[in-house]
């Protein structure tokens, strides 16, 4: 039993392409259904979260999906605008028009000043208590290093000012193993297993957020015990095929294109064991590694999400 | 159009005779200076960018440079580019001899380091040492140049340019760094150029004195100031101001960037799998080349299923066997049994084995039918209009050597290649 979701924040992270949307919206939808209030947010608003929850656009104030469960997309300028809103008690809100623009040009320039306003945004939901679960779909491995340290990163380029101060709190929560953890997503690949690998311990160092646990998705099923792959090798031989082929009345073209294809499924599936067995030896014992299988039906959205849910539920 | 070729290169008898692929794309190549791969993270491109370029060296000839972003450690080794930073490195003729082939080029390949990239562009752009040396200093810029993940489409582009301009090779493979967005690499110079024309930028260098008795700026920079402090402010006003100083240098050499991506001698690579989020991704990215009139040469669908697993005959086939697979399995197990083999082996062929094996294996054919059949729609999709396509079969492992990468060339190029003596895991 892992209790994934009885933390306060998750930050769902991973190579790009293997599903972390899909998984984050799961996680929400898993913790909605347990009775949580719930919020999923996608850093990057790509719109694949409202593809995956089918409910049209996320707001950044969020929109309800379902009960208990609110979806939103980051949006580092209305955070802002929320910041200076409720912190720094800003007056006149018309006025931040040019703030806004110029905060673009000031956030490209100046590092972490973006990635606070979204961790800072975040954290500010756990501290609120507006939701009993943040899910975070995260930027993938290349930036979410950045994005986590940002608040110990921002104290050594800023050194006074309201953003400096709020750092601490924010902190208290990321550091906190109870509250706050990171869910790596991979494939059983090559190049997702070396990047999950390669993120887990640059989690560790460099940044106050810990691993809670590994997510291998797409894994395809095994075939065959040791035994019946025995009897699959002999039934894969020419002789076999073509008696085969006789006793059912087909093709025997047709037949091996069927044994190909099984041999495939076999193929890969050994393929990605080995990538398995490289992602558990590159990550801690005491981290959880959980497998969601490969989806072969058409399965979009919702349904895909429901799915999806419900191997992690039995996972857990 | 690319013109012919004038010569079509003569092939050994052995060898395969030349796909329509092949002749297609040994054209491309021919009429071509740049090819720049692009298409989502997590399909191969990297590598299909080292495989055309390897191909290419051993079959078309001339001096061909693979320039990759990120490659996978072991594919970088076996390139030699370890850890070398830009520089170029050739891989050698003995490489190729190694496993059999006679090159008619030459293959080098050189990484980006994109913090280097990025000093040696201020170099070029500051006015004088002394700036330069500022510049570098300055605690932002060093941020900036390590962390800017939008900066590296930018740098990418910009050392393409400086290799073309180079003129040290007859072709040159980029590779593309993985963006949130497919399209940030097309717009990478044209937004450096708006970003050194904005207004907002020059307001922000208003010297910093001035700055507080401008009426205009003034909320702006009373908010900012108890937001972030007045020193971050001072400090990129700074930066900024440092910056400035090589605004025409940047906007110039953007905008000759952008040149060379439209220019005739240049094509785009696409490289895909045909899965259903990647697949889109693609789509978009083909769309998008359109609208920017940019030409897309080649489009390479990797990870392929095989066709087969959508011919209907063995769809039926697999239908007839799970639904047959108890009556099949008794038919069949004396057979099996009498082939002999390790001991014990009588047992393990009971029928009821026997049958399991037959129920998956009728399974296993229509699960993967399935993705294949999603799969072959969007080849449709994706291949409607584009000058050449090229599918990659679904191979086990990783390519991690020049053997792999040749191979994936004979892919690509349209041939089966015989398995050479690879090992087995």
């Amino acid at each position: 039993m892992i209790d994934l979701l009885s933390r306060r924040l998750l930050f769902v992270t991973g190579k790009g392409g293997v599903g972390k949307t899909t998984v984050a919206a799961a996680l929400g939808l898993l913790a909605a259904e347990q009775g949580k209030r719930t919020l999923v947010c996608e850093v990057e608003p790509k719109g694949d979260l409202s593809v995956a929850y089918e409910c049209g656009s996320t707001p950044f104030h969020g929109r309800e999906v379902s009960a208990r469960l609110t979806a939103m997309s980051m949006d580092t300028e209305a955070s802002l605008r929320e910041y200076l809103k409720m912190i720094a008690r800003v007056p006149v809100i018309g006025r931040i028009g040019p703030v806004a623009k110029a905060f673009d040009l000031v956030a490209t320039a100046a590092p972490g000043v973006r990635e606070i306003l979204t961790i800072g945004k975040l954290c500010f939901e756990v501290r609120e208590r507006h939701y009993d679960l943040v899910v975070v779909d995260a930027s993938s491995t290349g930036q979410v290093v950045g994005q986590l340290a940002a608040p110990t990163g921002i104290n050594e380029l800023v050194r006074v000012g309201l953003v400096r101060n709020q750092t601490d709190w924010m902190l208290d929560i990321l550091r906190d193993r109870q509250v706050t953890g990171a869910v790596i997503v991979t494939t059983p690949e090559e190049m997702p297993v070396s990047e999950a690998v390669d993120l887990a311990s640059r989690l560790e160092r460099e940044t106050p957020v810990g691993l809670a646990c590994v997510i291998a998705n797409r894994v395809l099923p095994e075939l065959f015990s040791t035994r019946e792959e025995l009897v699959f090798d002999k039934l894969s031989s020419p002789r076999m095929t073509t008696q085969l082929a006789q006793e059912a009345g087909l093709d025997g073209a047709a037949i091996r294109s069927v044994f190909a294809s099984a041999r495939l499924a076999v193929t890969i599936r050994r393929d990605g064991v080995a990538h398995l067995d490289r992602l558990r030896a590159g990550i801690e014992d005491s981290v959880p590694l959980l497998y969601l299988p490969y989806l072969f039906g058409r399965a979009h959205g919702l349904r895909a999400i429901r799915q999806v849910a419900r191997s992690l539920g039995e996972e857990m | 159009m690319s013109p012919p070729r004038s010569t079509v290169r003569k092939r050994a008898v052995s060898e395969p005779v030349a796909s329509e692929t092949a002749i297609e794309i040994e054209q491309l190549v021919a009429a071509k200076e740049v090819v720049v791969a692009c298409g989502p993270g997590g399909v191969g491109k990297t590598t299909t960018a080292a495989a055309l370029a390897a191909t290419v060296a051993a079959r078309v000839g001339g001096r061909v440079l693979v320039l990759t972003v990120d490659p996978a450690k072991r594919l970088a080794d076996a390139l030699g580019i370890g850890a070398l930073g830009n520089e170029a490195t050739r891989i050698p003729t003995s490489a190729f001899t190694a496993v059999g082939v006679r090159p008619k080029g030459e293959l080098h390949a050189a990484m980006l380091d994109m913090s280097e990239s990025w000093d040696a562009l201020v170099r070029r752009h500051a006015p004088d040492a002394g700036t330069a040396k500022q510049i570098l200093a300055n605690p932002l810029y060093q941020n900036i140049s390590r962390r800017f993940s939008q900066g590296q489409d930018y740098i990418a582009m910009e050392r393409l340019y400086e290799l073309h301009e180079d003129g040290d090779y007859d072709l040159l493979v980029v590779d593309t760094p993985p963006s949130r967005n497919a399209l940030d690499l097309l717009d990478a110079p044209a937004r450096m150029q708006e970003f050194f024309s904005s207004r907002l930028l020059h307001w922000l260098t208003i010297p910093y004195r001035s700055r507080l008795v401008n009426a205009a700026s003034r909320p702006f920079y009373s908010v900012a100031d108890r937001v972030l402090g007045s020193q971050l402010l001072q400090d990129l006003a700074d930066f900024f101001i440092l910056l400035q100083t090589m605004r025409d240098g940047f906007v110039a050499r953007a905008d000759a960037v952008d040149r060379l991506l439209r220019d005739v001698r240049t094509t785009f690579l696409l490289v895909t799998t045909l899965e259903a989020v990647p697949g889109r991704e693609a789509s978009e990215m083909k769309a998008a080349l359109a609208s920017r009139k940019l030409h897309l040469g080649l489009l390479v669908c990797n990870k392929v299923l095989p066709t087969s697993l959508t011919d209907p005959a063995a769809a039926r086939a697999a239908d007839v066997v799970a639904e047959d697979a108890a009556a099949l399995s008794e038919k069949l197990a004396p057979a099996l049994a009498a082939k002999g083999g390790s001991a014990g082996s009588d047992e393990e062929m009971t029928p009821v084995v026997v049958e399991r094996v037959l129920e998956e294996v009728a399974q296993s054919f229509s699960n993967f039918r399935q993705v294949a059949t999603r799969e072959a729609e969007l080849l449709r999709e994706l291949s409607a209009s584009h000058d050449v396509t090229a599918i990659v079969p679904y191979q086990a492992g990783h390519i991690t050597d020049l053997a792999g990468l040749l191979q994936m060339g004979a892919r690509i190029w349209g041939e089966t290649p015989t398995e050479p003596g690879r090992a087995k895991r």
